[in-house]
């Protein structure tokens, strides 16, 4: 066998930009599709993919971490980029903490860059993974919205590789009509390839917390109502299982900031090490619990395990104020890896979340109907979130000066059908409330919704700015053929 | 138009096997073929993958065929292409093997890097390449089997064949840890570590130590890697108690063997 010819011709480096074919899906797993991945690791990459592939009359969706729970990321029939290589943090400035990062970086970098610097992310999401492009794209917020806005609020600038190929910078003084319809425009206006984004300074790696239990929905927002003044964080987890007088059970975490000197001990506090998440729950290695809660993801176990939370709450409240890490108060959802397949691995099994979003003065109406109503059409969610909200500057923004409740419902086989058409029934209420929706979460949504969702103008002005950047709609999601398309209904078909 | 994963991937009947163009890759895809598998076969030579072809095709069948793929494992930047293209006219991908291997002779004084390294590049780099698309793609649909073939050369430091010894152990580590990642997918990774197989690259050897066909180790690693029970199997498995013993001799004493 002759050695040398093979050794001239080898080949040792992949292909740039690089790409990878793999079936792409939502973090609830109930949508995906099979795509060719892109993975550019520079601006002038992003800008390559969308030459070749608009030059192969393809399209294109833009996906960051991927978890979005719906198809915000997943584009049947065309391909995908994939921002995740570029995640570095270029840049921060330890005397104003503005990160300069490639928008691949995650909430996750962020923090662990950040934090040992005395500082940590103004707005983070209850799960550390999305990419800052992702989080930018959809104007993610966290349990401090009422207080600091959203992710768009602490983005001071960002440079975006458009669909035509140019780069171009963005911020609140240069192009601010670009600014503030990117972020949130789920990536239908360009990709977003660097993001600067200001943080907070810190006095310690703990935060105090408090919880407070309460018995129905209308204790809970009375208590979070009359506490956005002092709690820098203010979130409700709630039983969707109880009725009546007990609609809205649950257990609210309360938490402020510790102020300078409060901590004696911040120097080991804010470190990376104090942040890390506990390794097993209750004996059982962390990455093995899906499993257990498997055991129970059906409507009787979810009852008894909701159940035993909210008496676990009223233990809770006993305790006072108790600290603990940044990371482990946000990042609830990064407890049990995987939580996710609870609901199942097979295919047709996942989960959807349906994120609410009502005005203050019809909230608590509003949000009675829908949980009463899941209730009657037997799809009660098995997990409940409020969180109180205020208005923001960007064009398509979900928030607005009222309340959400993040619902997860399990999806089967079997279920799906009549699961969609409840969520066909309870987006009615909740347009009929002033509600609006959140393309992070959303999986059902119609083109009818969106148009009932948003001001007229700034849908208008939304689809103008689409149209005049992205003629030939090079970006595309399942999403945006789902929620901006024609079909002139409420809700998508199942 | 939300297409999801096959919902029957027992049933599904796509393979892909690299390095199909001689001794066990070859039978593995002959008797795919014959259970009516679409087959995707990567090899270098024309010739032989138009064999293939031609005899899936009169054979036929039970709707068997075979997609005849040209690459040569040392063209990494081939890859990704020729994985879409696999996909793409297999519609979908459940089954892997990763066949292509080298063994020249090396003689007992012989200290040759160029030939050492072409036993790296094909045995191990172009596993690696390969396998990772593989791999992504089957963590992604989470279903799936990959079957990488290792060898009983693996298990010890040998005098003759140092660096197939050590591709072989690599590869058996690699799959070790893609076996353990890959578990919470639901996809299946199998060790297969052939003894002594009549394939083109033992017929330079002088003699063969319980030698099997290459038929019959295909047939064996089909069939075990449709079973649950073996992670890391020995074809055929009457080496499994030779390779205990080998591995336990003392270093002192297992250079003194000729084994």
């Amino acid at each position: 066998m002759g050695t040398s010819s093979h050794l001239e011709r080898r080949v040792r480096a992949e292909e740039r930009p690089r790409r990878g074919f793999e079936y792409v899906e939502g973090w609830g797993m109930t949508a995906g599709a099979e795509s060719r991945v892109w993975k550019p690791r520079s601006a002038d990459e992003v800008s390559e993919v969308f030459r070749r592939v608009g030059a192969a009359g393809g399209h294109l969706a833009l996906r960051g971490a991927g978890r979005s729970y719906g198809d915000a990321s997943v584009n049947a029939g065309g391909d995908v980029l994939d921002i995740s290589s570029m995640n570095q943090v270029l840049d921060f400035d330890e005397e104003t903490g503005v990160a300069n990062c490639e928008s691949g970086v995650t909430i996750r970098d962020l923090w662990r860059h950040s934090l040992p610097r005395g500082y940590w992310p103004k707005v983070v999401s209850g799960t550390m993974f999305p990419t800052l492009a992702g989080a930018a794209g959809m104007n993610i917020h966290g349990k401090n919205n009422y207080k600091v806005g959203t992710i768009g609020d602490a983005i001071l600038e960002m440079d975006m590789v458009l669909p035509n190929g140019d780069g171009v910078t963005v911020s609140r003084e240069s192009q601010p009509d670009l600014f503030h319809a990117a972020i949130g425009g789920f990536g239908m206006l360009g990709a977003i390839t660097r993001v600067k984004i200001a943080t907070k300074k810190i006095h310690s790696g703990e935060i105090a917390v408090a919880g407070v239990s309460v018995a129905n929905l209308a204790e809970m927002m009375a208590y979070v109502d009359s506490h956005t003044h002092d709690a820098d964080y203010l979130v409700g987890w709630m039983d969707c299982f109880g009725k009546g007088d007990a609609l809205g059970r649950g257990l609210i975490h309360h938490a402020r900031y510790l102020e300078p000197g409060e901590d004696p001990e911040a120097e080991r506090t804010m470190t990376l090490a104090h942040q890390s998440l506990p390794g097993s729950i209750m004996g059982f290695p962390k990455g093995e619990v899906w499993r257990i809660l498997k055991l129970l993801s059906h409507d009787p176990g979810m009852r008894l395990l909701n159940f035993t939370k909210h008496q676990m709450g009223k233990l809770e409240q006993r305790k006072g104020w108790y600290y603990q890490s940044h990371a482990a108060f946000n990042f609830l959802l990064d407890f049990v890896p995987n939580w996710k397949f609870a609901y199942g691995r097979k295919p047709g099994r996942g989960l959807i979340q349906y994120q609410v979003f009502l005005p203050k003065e019809s909230a608590l109406a509003g949000f009675t109907e829908v949980i009463e109503r899941q209730q009657r059409l037997g799809h009660t969610s098995y997990l409940g979130v409020l969180k109180r909200h205020r208005p923001d500057p960007f064009l398509l923004t979900h928030a607005m000066d009222g309340w959400s409740i993040a619902m997860d419902f399990a999806v089967t086989p079997k279920n799906k059908e009549s699961l969609w058409s409840a969520t066909n029934e309870l987006t009615r209420v909740v347009l009929d409330h002033g509600g609006r929706f959140y393309f992070a979460k959303d999986a059902v949504i119609g083109p009818r919704t969106v148009e009932s969702m948003f001001d007229e103008d700034k849908l208008s002005a939304f689809r103008a700015m689409k149209e005049k950047l992205d003629p030939s709609e090079l970006l595309q999601t399942n999403l945006w053929r789902r929620a901006f398309g024609n079909s002139g209904t409420f809700t998508s078909a199942p | 138009m939300t297409g999801t994963p096959d919902p029957t991937p027992g049933k599904a009947k796509r393979a892909l096997v690299v390095g199909a163009s001689s001794g066990m890759g070859a039978a593995i895809v002959r008797q795919l073929v014959s259970e009516g598998y679409a087959v995707a076969a990567v090899a270098r030579r024309q010739e032989l993958l138009d064999e293939l072809a031609g005899a899936a095709a009169s054979t036929g069948g039970k709707g068997g065929r075979v997609l005849p793929i040209v690459h040569d494992v040392n063209r990494i930047d081939e890859v990704p292409g020729l994985f879409e293209k696999v996909i793409e006219g297999l519609g979908g991908l459940d089954f892997y093997v990763y066949a292509a291997g080298v063994m020249p002779d090396v003689e007992p004084e012989e200290y040759d890097t160029e030939k050492d390294l072409l036993m790296v590049d094909v045995n191990l780099s172009g596993f690696i390449a390969w396998t990772n698309p593989v791999a992504r793609y089957f963590h992604s649909q989470r279903s799936g089997t990959i079957v990488g073939i290792g060898s009983i050369a693996g298990d010890r430091g040998r005098k003759g064949a140092p660096v197939y010894g050590a591709t072989k152990a690599a590869m058996e580590t690699l799959l070790e840890s893609l076996r353990n990642r890959l578990a919470e997918r639901t996809v299946r990774v199998v060790t297969v570590k052939p003894g002594m197989i009549e394939t083109p690259m033992t017929e330079h050897l002088d003699k063969l130590m319980m030698p099997v066909s290459a038929e019959r180790a295909a047939k064996d690693i089909l069939k075990v890697s449709r079973g649950k029970f073996w992670n890391t199997r020995h074809i055929p498995l009457r080496w499994l108690p030779v390779s205990l013993v080998i591995r336990s001799i003392p270093s002192f004493l297992f250079r003194k063997t000729s084994i």
